[in-house]
């Protein structure tokens, strides 16, 4: 285990998945095995929390799934975004910027 | 979209169990193999890639139970499956759980019935605009009640400052004839004689037609009256165009101008059904022998907005104390004690309020016991669970699922109490209204009161809850160790102190329940023992009435009630047939002023009771001469009237004298001096006339003829012999015989007006009876679950003992003791909390004191008996103990 990872920070979760699906279908450890990727490793999901925020996500509508085969031949479970999760991607990437940037300038003054 | 997508998604997880769980199942798996897939790619070994899988993302059962318990369906399934396991559980130990239901139920519908039924009595506003504002007025006689006079009500109608306006109503009955037609009979109404402001004073208007107006209500006015609704719906079908058209009553044509609305409920006299117009006399105020001089009216008024009742009273008390000239007052209605008037509710109330706080009060302690008991046994349950809390912590449950466990099996319980105390309120409420005593106010109104229920059944279940869920948190401690070892009873000290407590609350609160029943028992015995004055056993009574104008002639009249007793008298099993004008017992009450010719005690004023009745009334009721001769049939028109006094108005007035020869002068003769003297000819024995309890004996008799008026109706008393409720067809078809129209009604016999003279006590004391039974029943089970409890926990120890050489004898002796000094404390603080209850109970208690010492003692013998026969069980179990076996389970 790398020393440098830590659990997703909390309440970005949802938007990290919107964000790895809207690339491409997946399946959930092919979402985790995204995140930390593009993370360069530094996080790390729990697999109880993403295939219940998964089912949450699917549940609100933003997400749709069917079982399919995988390159590997076995059947999993794939995900993909709805035109509601697209925009939800939308609203939560500009909540997101809105809140980070306020941090950053922040700790820019602080500095 | 979304709340449907939660919907849909959640049923169909619920519609195929199954297929979800195997879904999340295999995705979780998927993951894992996905993952170890990863690593293997890596480099490791498969059976390494595996195991560092699972520890880096845990074992695939949590993960499962992690996604499993999303959504609300999971939720719902999680609840159901508490329910069940709850209900398991309840089940496997039946006799805690049938204890534990019983008892909710009965505190809870116990305490519902007698708050329903109460609140509307005692504390629901009256069903009228402004109910505070009406106030009851009555003449006050020297602190008394007593009603007041026509030419009082005018007086006080057009001198005050303080009410809208005021109204009178008659207070005996209108009781006319609706004449029959075609198939239906003729029908003795109940009806209302009201001044026209009657209803405007209660501030109700007719639903149809008009009000009475100040032009209805003048001497010999119009012949008009007013429906009820329910009176309109069942004689005249509803019939819209009923105002404007005439009825039949009494022979006399009437107009209907209203009827009055269907909710309207009139608690000043409940059973009338009609209304028609006062018109008395107004002029001739100074005639003090007329009946507009009578204290028979019931005076109402309605406050101005904003007006205080305290000043309302200084203004009556103003007018009482200021006679002007323009009003004279006859002696007996001089309002020099001025009045008494209080709100309406208030008044209606009075005479049932202490009973009626007395039996709430009694139901409080009730639901106080089942709380407790219930609290009890919850905290037993509790302490027995502890090891069980243990194992499952130990198993990895999490804190707030046992929580969530327990909370739902205390609910479960308090459901199926609940639901068992609805029932239970209901029929008690069915039954209360059945064993009411006929003079209670608005028990129309009495229905299962919903709010009550919710509170009793959340102060019940609250307490119990937290109570019970005290110890099983402790066993969800770190502290699993401990509770695992099944040495959990070093802990259990502070739990058995607070059972110990709570069954000695019980029991005392249990004899204050036992010794105030016991008190109104003894009440009832001493009344029912009291001398009536008459033989009141083999008395059949009934009212007849003459209606039609044959009897406007006054000879009619006496010739009609002496054919009609003398066809009763030759019924078969008749012995003896009387008439009198007012019958004891009854609620007929007829008093007058009086005043003698000679004074001999002339400081003692007061009004006495005068009865019309036929010669032969005193050998038919049974009452005894004492002295003198009794009336007889030489006493009629043209011959001196002849008097006969009660002892008690002999003693008081010719105290040592001899009262015969004396001229005395009743009602509209007194103090006027141009009226002859009457003759008192004999003295008879003290009769009672209101209640067993009241001492009011002082009573006049008269021969019908020879009294100002024939007084109607007149109560028919017959003894027979054998059953003579049997012979109430006959004497029916015999007084029919003399003239088929006349109503009877009122028919019972004299032991049951006995009975329903003392009815409020009687009705107190089966509450109280209930009450004190189901406080003993459960204060029994209190004991008994504690000290058996008790044994369970200590049957090491008893092993040891008896192992040691302790016979059964002193096994039991010690278990015995231990339970006596429960009961025993319980017994002292019980002692003060009864004398305390007794004194409130005071107004119902008669011939016994709040502290009559038999009742102590026995009831306090009573539940020492119960508590010992409670104890007897586990100390019996405890004696049983086989010291080889628990030696050995160790």
């Amino acid at each position: 285990m790398d020393d440098a990872t830590t659990d997703v920070i909390q309440g970005t979760l949802d938007m990290l998945i919107l964000k790895t699906l809207s690339l491409e279908p997946m399946h959930g450890f092919g979402i985790a095995r995204r995140v930390e990727q593009i993370s360069r490793g530094v996080f790390k999901v729990n697999p109880g929390s993403l295939l219940t925020a998964l089912q949450r996500l699917e549940r609100a509508g933003w997400l749709d799934s069917e079982w399919r085969q995988t390159e590997n031949s076995r059947r999993a479970k794939f995900y993909w975004l709805t035109r509601a999760g697209k925009k939800q991607l939308e609203v939560e990437t500009a909540e997101w910027a809105r809140r980070a940037g306020a941090i950053a300038r922040l700790l820019k003054v602080e500095g | 979209m979304s709340l449907w997508r939660q919907i849909s998604r959640g049923l169909r997880v619920l519609a195929n169990r199954d297929a979800a769980d195997r879904d999340v199942a295999d995705e979780v798996e998927h993951y894992i193999d996905e993952a170890s897939a990863n690593l293997v790619a890596r480099g490791m070994t498969p059976e390494a890639a595996r195991r560092a899988a699972q520890l880096e993302y845990g074992n695939a059962t949590q993960v499962r139970e992690e996604v499993r318990s999303y959504g609300w369906e999971n939720a719902l399934a999680a609840f159901f499956a508490d329910v069940r396991y709850a209900a398991r559980r309840l089940r496997r130990s039946p006799g805690s759980t049938v204890v534990s239901v019983i008892t909710l139920a009965l505190g809870l519908g116990t305490s519902t019935a007698i708050f329903s039924a109460v609140y509307p009595i005692l504390f629901e506003p009256l069903p009228y605009p402004q109910p505070g504002r009406i106030l009851l007025i009555w003449d006050s006689n020297e602190g008394e009640r007593s009603m007041v006079t026509f030419h009082t009500w005018r007086e006080v109608t057009q001198r005050n400052h303080s009410f809208e306006t005021l109204a009178a109503a008659d207070a005996p009955l209108w009781q006319p004839t609706l004449t029959g037609t075609g198939a239906t009979p003729p029908e003795r109404l109940d009806g209302q004689r009201v001044t026209a402001d009657y209803f405007r004073v209660l501030g109700v208007s007719p639903a149809m037609g008009r009000d009475f107006q100040a032009s209805d209500d003048v001497l010999n006015g119009p012949r008009v009256v007013i429906l009820s609704d329910a009176l309109w719906r069942r004689r005249f079908q509803a019939d819209p165009a009923i105002v404007g058209q005439q009825i039949t009553l009494d022979g006399d044509l009437w107009t209907v101008i209203g009827v009055m609305p269907r909710s309207f409920e009139n608690v000043m006299a409940p059973p009338a059904r009609v209304w028609r117009p006062m018109q008395y006399d107004t002029e001739h105020a100074s005639n003090f022998s007329t009946r507009e001089w009578g204290h028979h009216m019931q005076m109402l008024g309605r406050l101005r907005a904003g007006m205080p009742t305290e000043l309302a009273r200084r203004d009556l008390n103003e007018i009482a104390h200021n006679p002007v000239a323009d009003f004279p007052r006859a002696p007996w209605a001089n309002l020099q004690f001025g009045f008494i008037a209080n709100a309406l509710q208030v008044e209606i109330t009075h005479t049932v309020r202490p009973a009626l706080l007395a039996i709430l009060g009694a139901v409080l302690l009730v639901l106080a016991i089942a709380c407790v008991n219930v609290t009890n046994l919850l905290l037993a349950r509790g302490v027995q669970r502890r090891g069980e809390m243990s194992v499952r912590v130990a198993l990895g449950a999490a804190r707030e699922r046992l929580v969530r466990q327990l909370l739902t099996e205390s609910l479960l319980l308090a459901a199926l109490g609940g639901a068992l105390g609805v029932l239970l309120a209901q029929f008690s409420i069915r039954t209360l209204v059945a064993l009411a005593p006929a003079d209670l106010p608005r028990i129309g109104a009495i229905a299962v009161n919903g709010a009550v229920f919710a509170f009793a059944l959340a102060i019940t279940t609250l307490i119990g809850m937290a109570v019970g869920l005290i110890p099983a948190m402790h066993a969800t401690r770190a502290d699993v160790q401990s509770g695992l070892r099944q040495s959990s009873r070093h802990s259990i000290g502070g739990h058995q102190f607070t059972r110990h407590a709570l069954v000695v609350a019980e029991v005392s609160l249990a004899l204050v329940l036992l010794v105030s029943a016991g008190l109104l028992l003894r009440s009832i015995e001493r009344l029912f023992s009291v001398d009536v004055g008459f033989h009141a056993s083999g008395l059949l009574t009934m009212q007849v009435q003459e209606t039609g104008h044959q009897y406007d002639i006054d000879m009619a009249r006496y010739q009609f009630f002496e054919q009609a007793r003398e066809a009763v008298e030759r019924v078969p099993g008749v012995t003896a047939v009387a008439f009198t004008s007012q019958l004891p017992l009854s609620g007929d009450l007829d008093g007058y002023g009086v005043e003698f010719e000679n004074e001999f005690n002339p400081q003692d004023d007061g009004s006495v009771l005068r009865y019309s009745v036929s010669p032969n009334y005193f050998e038919a009721m049974g009452i005894p001469l004492l002295h003198g001769r009794l009336l007889n049939s030489h006493d009629t028109i043209g011959a001196p009237t002849a008097i006969v006094i009660s002892e008690s108005l002999a003693k008081r007035k010719f105290p040592g004298r001899d009262p015969i020869g004396n001229g005395i002068r009743i009602g509209p003769g007194s103090g006027n001096p141009r009226e002859p003297w009457s003759i008192i000819v004999g003295v008879v024995g003290n009769v009672k006339q209101t209640s067993l309890a009241l001492g009011q004996t002082d009573a006049v008799y008269v021969g019908p003829q020879q009294w100002y008026w024939v007084d109607n109706p007149m109560s028919l008393v017959i003894r027979g012999s054998g059953d003579v409720a049997a012979l109430a067809p006959a004497i029916r078809r015999a007084v029919w015989s003399v003239d088929k129209d006349q109503p009877i009604v009122r028919v019972a016999t004299m032991d049951h007006l006995l009975a329903a003279s003392e009815a409020q006590r009687h009705f107190a004391l089966v509450l109280f009876e209930a009450f004190a039974l189901m406080a003993l029943v459960l204060a029994a089970i209190g004991i008994y679950g504690v000290i058996s409890g008790s044994v369970t926990e200590r049957i090491r120890e008893i092993g040891v003992r008896s192992a040691l050489g302790a016979t059964r004898g002193s096994i039991i002796a010690m278990v015995l003791r231990q339970g006596m000094s429960l009961t025993g404390l319980a017994l002292i603080i019980g002692l003060g909390g009864a004398m305390a209850a007794s004194r409130a109970l005071v107004t119902l208690l008669f011939g016994v004191g709040p502290l009559d010492a038999a009742t102590y003692l026995g009831m306090v013998a009573l539940l020492l008996a119960v508590s010992v026969l409670a104890c007897w069980i586990p100390a019996w179990r405890a004696a049983q103990v086989d010291p080889s076996q628990t030696l050995r389970a160790e």
